[in-house]
C-alpha cells in the first residue's frame, strides 16, 4: 500500500517535470515568435511612408475601428484570466464557460479585421499597392493568422476539457495557450502604438 | 471562492484597468489631437512599454521571485537580439534614407 502510492507520487512527479519543461519549451517558442514580430515591425517602420503615390495610412485607417479591436482582445485576455482562475478551483463547467466568452471575443476582433481589410482591398488598397501596404498586411496579418490559430486552440481545449476532464496535462496545455493568447494581446500593444496611432497623426 | 483565487482575480481586474488606462491615454491624445510633434510620440511609446510590463506581470505573472530564471534569462536574451536587429536595422535604413536625400 505504501510502496503504491510512493510509486503514484514519483509518477506524478515525473510528469509534473515533464509537462514542466513543455511550459519551458513554449516560452522559448513565444520568445522566437516575439523575434518575428519584432522584425516585421522593423520593416513597417521602413516602409510605412513608401505608399507609391497610393492611399496613406491617414486615408486609410480609423482610430474608431481599432479602438474596438483593442477592446476586444483586452477583455478577451481578462476572460482568458478568469478561465485559468475556474482552472485552478477545479470548475470545469466555469472553464469551458470563460473560454467560450474568450473565442466569441477574438472572433469578434477577427471579423473587425477581415472587415477593414475588405473594405482596404475593395479600395484598391492591397497589399500589391505599395510598399507601405505590403508592409502593414504582413504585420497585421501574421498577427491575425496568430489570433486564428489561438481561436483554433481554444476550440481544441474545450473539447478536451468537456471530453477529458481538468486532468494535469490538459492543465499544462490550458496554461500554454494561456500564455500564447497573453502574448498576442502584448504583440497588438505594439501594433496599435507603432502601425495606427502614428498612421492617422 | 478560495483565497488564492480571489488575489488572482485582484491581479487580473488590476491588470485590466491599467492595461485600459494606458490604452485610453495615447488614444485620447491622438484622436482628441491634444499634442503635436515629437511630445506624441513619445507618449505613445511609453505607454506602450509600460503596458507591455502591465501584461508580462499581470497576465503572464512574470515576476523576478517566482518564475524560473532560465524564462527570464530567454526573456532578456530575445530582448537584446530584438534590440539588435530591430535597433540596427532601423539605424541602416535611416541613415540610407538620409544619404538618399
Amino acid at each position: 500500500m505504501g510502496e503504491m502510492s510512493v510509486t503514484t507520487d514519483l509518477l506524478e512527479h515525473e510528469e509534473k517535470k515533464s509537462l514542466e519543461s513543455r511550459e519551458f519549451g513554449f516560452w522559448i517558442y513565444l520568445m522566437t515568435d516575439a523575434v518575428i514580430f519584432a522584425l516585421l515591425f522593423a520593416s513597417y517602420v521602413v516602409l510605412s511612408k513608401n505608399s507609391a503615390a497610393g492611399p496613406s495610412s491617414k486615408e486609410l485607417f480609423d482610430l474608431g475601428h481599432t479602438a474596438g479591436e483593442t477592446v476586444l482582445l483586452l477583455l478577451s485576455s481578462l476572460t482568458f484570466g478568469l478561465a485559468t482562475i475556474s482552472m485552478s478551483e477545479d470548475r470545469a463547467n466555469r472553464v469551458v464557460q470563460w473560454l467560450l466568452v474568450t473565442l466569441v471575443l477574438g472572433l469578434g476582433f477577427l471579423a473587425m479585421e477581415l472587415i477593414e481589410f475588405h473594405g482596404m482591398i475593395s479600395q484598391g488598397a492591397g497589399p500589391e499597392t505599395s510598399g507601405f501596404l505590403s508592409a502593414f498586411f504582413t504585420l497585421v496579418g501574421t498577427h491575425g493568422l496568430h489570433v486564428t490559430f489561438g481561436s483554433i486552440g481554444i476550440c481544441v481545449m474545450v473539447g478536451q476539457v468537456l471530453v477529458k476532464g481538468l486532468t494535469l496535462p490538459v492543465r499544462s496545455r490550458l496554461i500554454r495557450l494561456g500564455l500564447f493568447w497573453h502574448f498576442l494581446d502584448i504583440v497588438w500593444i505594439g501594433i496599435f502604438s507603432v502601425v495606427y496611432l502614428p498612421g492617422v497623426m | 471562492m478560495t483565497h488564492t483565487s480571489e488575489r488572482a482575480l485582484t491581479t487580473y481586474l488590476t491588470g485590466f484597468v491599467l492595461a485600459v488606462i494606458l490604452t485610453a491615454i495615447p488614444f485620447a491624445l491622438v484622436w482628441g489631437e491634444l499634442l503635436t510633434g515629437p511630445a506624441v510620440y513619445a507618449v505613445i511609446a511609453v505607454a506602450a512599454v509600460l503596458q507591455v510590463l502591465v501584461h508580462l506581470v499581470f497576465f503572464l505573472h512574470l515576476d523576478l521571485k517566482h518564475t524560473p530564471g532560465e524564462n527570464l534569462f530567454f526573456l532578456g536574451f530575445a530582448a537584446v537580439l530584438i534590440f539588435i536587429m530591430v535597433g540596427g536595422s532601423l539605424w541602416i535604413m535611416m541613415d540610407l534614407h538620409h544619404r538618399m536625400m
